[in-house]
């Protein structure tokens, strides 16, 4: 199974907290909101195959054409 | 031994979720439905065999076949209603996870609109 995908969203979530942290205490908030943006958006499109795949296969068992 | 998978990757998940929470409370949402929609792949196999069962069943009682399929379309929308409408609630939008399940409702209804149908034609047969 896919299970590692959630270690690997962990991670990228602690990574993009430890990073905005770093960055607003740095004084850059604008580049913060940015990597939050695009941790947010990896993480989105990591879900979103699963997602998809998980509909088919719903789709395929009870015949909802 | 599939439960055991299934209790250990909610409990991960949980943890996971509880150290996110505070600080990126996004991520958390997404490992919530990861989460979700692995422990409902794993059950899918499972209940492809349940439904198999069922098709040789109606089979074997000669029900007329295009029931038995409204029902198990109605099954499979249900399951996904549930599913969405569960990932709104836990990101706290209430109102949209209300709006899928009245969709939900509407369709299930409309498909059950045939076997109604053939309810009432029968109560009129058997009324004089």
């Amino acid at each position: 199974m896919d299970i590692d995908l959630i270690f690997k969203i962990a991670g990228l979530g602690m990574l993009t907290a430890v990073l905005h942290t770093v960055l607003n205490k740095s004084g850059k908030e604008e580049y913060a909101q940015l990597t939050t943006l695009v941790g947010v958006v990896i993480a989105l499109g990591m879900v979103i195959n699963l997602i998809s795949k998980l509909f088919d296969n719903v789709k395929a068992l009870f015949r909802l054409y | 031994m599939e439960i055991l998978k299934i209790v250990g990757i909610g409990i991960v998940a949980t943890i996971f979720i509880v150290i996110l929470k505070n600080t990126r409370p996004e991520f958390a949402l997404y490992i919530s439905l990861l989460t979700g929609v692995i422990i409902f792949t794993m059950i899918l196999g499972e209940l492809s065999y349940v439904i198999q069962t069922l098709n040789t069943l109606a089979r074997r009682v000669n029900i007329e076949f295009s029931y038995f399929s409204t029902i198990l379309k109605i099954i499979g929308m249900a399951y996904i209603v549930e599913f969405g409408a569960q990932i709104s609630r836990d990101a706290g939008e209430e109102s949209i996870a209300m709006k899928i399940e009245l969709g939900g409702k509407v369709i299930i209804m409309v498909l059950a609109i045939p076997i109604l149908l053939a309810l009432m034609e029968l109560i009129i047969k058997i009324l004089p």
